[in-house]
């Protein structure tokens, strides 16, 4: 049961990031984009990583799906068709790309994982212990340094969308 | 891990789709559609990361916190890489990446 719908889920991944990287429509690639990352989530269901799976489907799903969107509609037209690289650039970048991936699934299937048997099932409390934990392997630093990487690309993104407009706003008023 | 698959099934899955964003980040000319062929190729390392985790070393948590941190800055290089778009359309009404001289100095 597991296996024929891990194999749908790869399949339709497959597919739809073909077609995201492939139409010729701008929003219809993001919602194809979008259909990958739900995938992606639904893989995370199937091996038992079920807060990882949440996340994915809040963080990318939600926050990075409607982000790109909105960009898509402030800058586009909908209905406007995008311009594609030569036929002769795709067919050499294709190429270069199966062969890319020749190397890496020859270079994957050569190698031997010793594969642990045991089902452990990861609760969100023991990934939350070990975010926060000083001991060793714990990850406090990271995550305090994310937390300030995240609130500077706020700021950032703010400063940058603002422009020039915000300067000016601010010369006028003394 | 899932039954009846084994390792190699979900690596070739994510090398596909690594490629098919590199593919997509290659061929295009947009910016917009560059930064969904990044999207694309970040999550596959994600599920690439939990994977090795889930099968190779089930006890220990690096693979889930390193994929939480991954998303975190993909989040954050998104965020600022739409900022910057739409500046940029701002400024030349355009963002197709032939257009885009105003950060080449």
């Amino acid at each position: 049961m597991e296996r024929i719908l891990f194999y749908i889920l790869a399949l339709s991944m497959v597919g739809f990031a073909i077609a995201a990287v492939s139409s010729r429509k701008m929003l219809r690639s993001v919602i194809y984009l979008l259909f990958v990352l739900v995938g992606v989530a639904g893989l995370f269901f199937l091996i038992d990583y079920n807060f990882l799976a949440a996340i994915q489907l809040t963080v990318y799903a939600g926050g990075i799906i409607v982000l790109i969107i909105f960009s898509v509609l402030l800058v586009h037209h909908i209905e406007l068709k995008l311009e594609m690289a030569k036929p002769k650039r795709r067919i050499l970048t294709g190429i270069l790309c199966l062969l890319g991936i020749g190397v890496f699934i020859s270079t994957i299937y050569s190698h031997s994982f010793d594969v642990v048997g045991e089902h452990t099932t990861t609760l969100t409390s023991d990934i939350g212990k070990r975010l926060l934990s000083v001991e060793d392997g714990g990850f406090i630093l990271p995550f305090e340094v994310i937390s300030v990487l995240l609130l500077a690309a706020m700021i950032g993104a703010i400063i940058i969308a603002k422009g020039k407009k915000l300067n000016e706003k601010t010369k006028d008023l003394p | 891990m899932i039954e009846g698959i084994s390792i190699y099934d979900i690596l070739t899955l994510t090398t596909i789709l690594f490629f098919i964003g590199v593919y997509g980040f290659l061929t295009r000319k947009n910016l917009i559609s560059i930064l969904i062929s990044v999207e694309m190729i970040l999550n596959a390392s994600v599920v690439n990361f939990v994977v090795i985790n889930k099968y190779l070393y089930p006890d220990i948590l690096q693979g889930t916190l390193f994929s939480i941190f991954i998303i975190a800055v993909a989040a954050a290089e998104t965020a600022l890489a739409v900022a910057i778009i739409i500046n940029l359309y701002r400024q030349i009404s355009s963002v197709e990446v032939k257009d885009t001289e105003v950060m080449k100095f």
